[in-house]
């Protein structure tokens, strides 16, 4: 029996609404964090399934792509994360509020 | 057979995924996220991608977890205090935004993607082999792949000019 | 020759120009002298044209010049045009020459007084519009002119504006003047509307024969005699001339005698077809004429302020006027004018050598005895006062007889009646004006010596006082054996008005030197009534005041006229205002702009919650706008 394509690209958008729930209710700001990783991670699950359908690479050398960015971004993330608890004592994002009006 | 695998390795990236957005320890996050990690590799590799596979497990969850593990442990983050329910009472309306943000996303995968291939392509075994994905990249993704590069140092000076303590 | 007449105005435009240029750096002497020589050169222009027209057949005294096109829009066609015929030569002449005295008697006048040069800068642009005004081929123009006499007239009633007071003259002079032309807009209007042009010549070209009723005339006609009204200050519209006295006096003798209140006489004698058109209007005219001549004749008998003495006898000499063209009598109505300029020209320069010799005294009651210390102003004067009383020989008094036996020779005998009266009481109030001032026992206080004024000023109150005698023998009437050459000149350019009844030729010159005869009966009495009242029996003024108490009362408040106009119409104009400012500025304006600010303020501090610095709601919106996305996507 074969997968059928429709099953794996529902099955990312359930995770990545996973990882927006994350981001949305979560407030420590590491688990934020790691809420961004999960919804990216859907989407190279999407990109997987739509090279292995259509029998085309470009689809995974998309993947390998988000992931170096996704690494860049994680590491310069964290650093921040790093300079605001330095700062403000607190990774609660809800204390976070200096931009407030 | 390997439908079946599919099928088990995405149900316990579902749930690990869960683990990791509803567990109150961010410890016991992170580990949980690491888990999901592999079910996914998995699943790259039920899915032919061999490449992609291998650097979900080296980069995602060797490197960008431990940097996270790091972090948790440097910050000495503590788990969430009890509260009662782990929605935030004044933020219930992102759980409508997000209910509806699945809605619509199963509404329009169910309706437009239903004239998409339901079985992989013939002469595809394979394909997501070292070689092949190397050769793509080398040569027609050159380009991009120069630039992600410089990405790379960009970020790693950032990073860290960023974490020093003093400038 | 007609290429010389834009010279008549711009030489006294050059003068205001220069003097209110460049003024502050000359002298006194020098501005005066550029402002004089400037109506002196409008003056020889003047002359030297009337004497070529001398020359000239009577059918031939036309000269115009159209400088250049002024208005231009669609159909509306105005030009900056003058014409010179015998109506407007009279009126140069008298303009430029009075004019020209009394610029030089300003020299000495104004000497020492910081706004000299603004003085003679405004003088010289009244002169300026004055002649504009009167030069004028079309109403326009004309009205340009009426305008700008009536802008300079509240500058230099004005002029010593630091006095609240007299500030506050000049504003109301320039807004009841509005009033007036307010109604010679409209004239206008109706005018355009009705004869497609406003060229004077053309209207009264077209108006005979025009197939119009008499209501159109008589509207026209009306609207424009109320801007007459307005600006030569008959009633209801003459509160302001008394009050006008506030300006230097040079500028009451110029415009508030010689000029610019005679501006509305040479309005209906320049339209003198029209006028002759409505006779609902001219038995109008006549009948506000003689009645503003003898109200303000009774309120002049109780004045103390010899310049508002003045200005009543203004008033009332205006009213003649009015009456005379009002009977149809207009050269008459235009003789009258001529030689009242020359003799109130003298008096208000007289008047002002006396304040200027009294350093500023105006009452009469501080005066007296000053026969011998100012003979050539008293000499001067005495000739003034005989002119205006209408003793024979005398200008006034063939002006004033003509007007007098029109009026009756055309059938309005209560007219001559009270002209008559009227006479008689000039006659008494100036005469009592002269024993005042000059006879009797002095009261003037201070130290000071009261002393005759400079050449520069006596000069022309003698010239004046000349023409004051002399002026008049170019109107002698037949009756006395004279061709009345006035008369003749002007008879080309105005209408001749039927009349009521009898021709203008009433066939009998033995009844004509009877009336004259009357009148100067009660002229000598006036005369001699005032003699005994102010020179043997001085107590007898003050007795007869008391026993006539409210009458004299009535008259020296002026029938309280002013305090009438304030209670009716300024009062609640300004309360009017008030509410306005305090309802409608304060609460509705105000309110809708603060208001609307206080609205965005409201609005924005809602909107301004979108900023909670959350990141999460930031991202929640994002995601929604992802989902209108694909909402829409959905849709598609």
């Amino acid at each position: 029996m074969v997968v059928p394509l429709y099953h794996i690209l529902a099955f990312s958008g359930l995770l990545f609404t996973i990882g927006v729930v994350g981001v949305l209710f979560r407030r420590n700001a590491i688990i934020v964090f790691m809420s961004v990783e999960i919804m990216l991670n859907a989407v190279n699950l999407a990109f997987v399934a739509f090279s292995r359908y259509h029998g085309n690479v470009n689809g995974q050398v998309f993947v390998f792509f988000i992931m170096t960015l996704a690494a860049a971004e994680v590491a310069v993330g964290l650093a921040i994360i790093i300079s605001l608890y330095r700062n403000l004592r607190t990774s609660d994002i809800s204390e976070i509020r200096l931009m407030k009006y | 057979m390997t439908a079946v695998l599919f099928y088990l390795f995405a149900a316990l990236l579902l749930g690990a995924a869960l683990f990791v957005v509803l567990n109150r320890n961010p410890i016991y996050s992170v580990v949980g996220l690491v888990f999901a990690f592999m079910n996914l590799a998995a699943m790259y590799f039920l899915l032919e991608a061999y490449f992609i596979g291998v650097l979900q497990v080296l980069v995602y969850a060797g490197a960008i977890m431990v940097l996270f593990l790091f972090v948790v442990m440097l910050l000495n983050v503590q788990p969430d205090r009890p509260r009662p329910g782990l929605i935030h009472p004044d933020r219930w309306w992102f759980g409508l935004v997000a209910l509806i943000f699945v809605g619509l996303f199963m509404l329009l995968i169910g309706q437009g993607v239903r004239a998409l291939l339901t079985s992989p392509a013939e002469d595809a075994a394979g394909m997501g082999s070292v070689a092949n994905v190397g050769e793509a990249l080398f040569t027609r993704f050159l380009l991009p792949f120069e630039i992600a590069s410089l990405l790379l140092t960009v970020a790693l000076v950032g990073t860290v000019f960023l974490a020093k303590k003093k400038v | 020759m007609a290429e010389t007449l834009y010279l008549i105005t711009l030489f006294p435009l050059l003068g205001f120009l220069i003097n209110g240029l460049v003024g502050r750096w000359l002298s006194e002497k020098q501005s005066g002298f550029i402002a004089s020589l400037a109506v002196l050169g409008s003056f020889l222009v003047s002359a030297q044209l009337l004497l070529a027209f001398l020359a000239l057949p009577a059918e031939e005294r036309l000269l115009t010049q159209t400088l250049f096109s002024w208005i231009h829009v669609g159909d509306l066609n105005i030009q900056v045009g003058y014409r010179f015929d015998p109506l407007s030569a009279v009126m140069t002449l008298v303009v430029s020459g009075v004019g020209l005295l009394i610029h030089i008697y300003s020299i000495g006048y104004m000497r020492g007084d910081p706004g000299v040069r603004r003085y003679f800068s405004f003088l010289n642009l009244f002169t300026f519009m004055m002649l504009n005004l009167v030069l004028a081929d079309n109403l326009v123009l004309m009205f340009l002119g009426w305008e700008g006499v009536g802008l300079c007239s509240y500058l230099l009633i004005g002029f010593w504006f630091e006095d609240e007071a007299k500030a506050r003259a000049g504003m109301k002079a320039f807004i009841i003047n509005r009033i007036g032309d307010a109604g010679f807009i409209v004239a206008m209007i109706l005018l355009y509307h009705q004869f497609g042009t406003l060229s004077i010549s053309e209207i009264a070209q077209a108006a005979p024969g025009a197939q119009i009723g008499r209501g159109f005339f008589t509207a026209a006609t009306l609207l424009m005699f109320l801007g007459a009204m307005g600006k030569s200050a008959q009633i209801p519209l003459h509160v302001w001339l008394p009050d006008a006295m506030a300006g230097p006096t040079p500028v009451s003798a110029l415009i508030h005698a010689a000029t610019m209140v005679t501006a509305g006489v040479y309005l209906i004698a320049r339209n003198s077809v029209l006028f002759s058109l409505a006779p609902a209007t001219m038995s109008t005219v006549a009948a506000i004429g003689i009645i503003t001549a003898f109200f303000a004749a009774t309120i002049a008998i109780t004045q103390n302020d010899i310049k508002k003495v003045l200005a009543y006898s203004t008033i009332s000499q205006l009213g003649y006027m009015f009456t005379a063209v009002g009977v149809g009598a207009f050269s008459a109505g235009m003789f009258h004018l001529m030689t009242h300029a020359f003799f109130k020209g003298l008096l208000f320069l007289g008047v002002g050598s006396v304040i200027h010799g009294l350093k500023g005294e105006q009452d009469l009651g501080k005066m007296g005895g000053l026969k011998e210390r100012l003979p050539t102003t008293h000499w001067t004067m005495l000739v003034g006062v005989l002119a205006i009383a209408g003793i024979p020989g005398l200008s006034g008094f063939f002006s004033k007889e003509e007007i007098l036996w029109a009026a009756f020779s055309r059938d309005f005998s209560w007219i001559w009646l009270m002209g008559v009266i009227t006479a008689g009481l000039t006659a008494f109030y100036m005469f009592r004006l002269l024993f005042r001032a000059f006879y009797g026992k002095a009261a003037w206080e201070g130290a000071h010596q009261p002393h005759e004024s400079p050449s520069v000023m006596t000069i022309p109150l003698v010239l004046l006082a000349f023409l004051s005698i002399l002026g008049g023998y170019v109107g002698i009437p037949e009756a006395l054996g004279g061709i009345n050459q006035f008369h003749h000149f002007l008879e080309p350019v105005l209408a001749v008005y039927p009349g009521v009844g009898a021709t203008a030729q009433y066939p009998s010159q033995g009844l004509e030197l009877l009336l004259m005869g009357v009148s100067t009966v009660v002229v000598l009495g006036g005369v001699y009534y005032a003699y005994r009242v102010y020179v043997q029996q001085p107590t007898l003024a003050d007795d007869l005041a008391q026993r006539l108490g409210f009458l004299h009362r009535l008259s020296f408040n002026k029938y309280f006229v002013d305090e009438a106009y304030h209670l009716l119409i300024v009062r609640p104009f300004q309360a009017l205002a008030e509410g306005l400012w305090k309802w409608f500025d304060i609460k509705v304006v105000d309110g809708a702009v603060n208001g609307s600010g206080h609205a965005i303020t409201m609005i924005s501090g809602a909107i301004r919650r979108v900023q909670s610095g959350l990141i999460q709601h930031y991202a929640s919106i994002i995601l929604l706008g992802v989902i209108f996305i694909l909402i829409y996507l959905y849709i598609g």
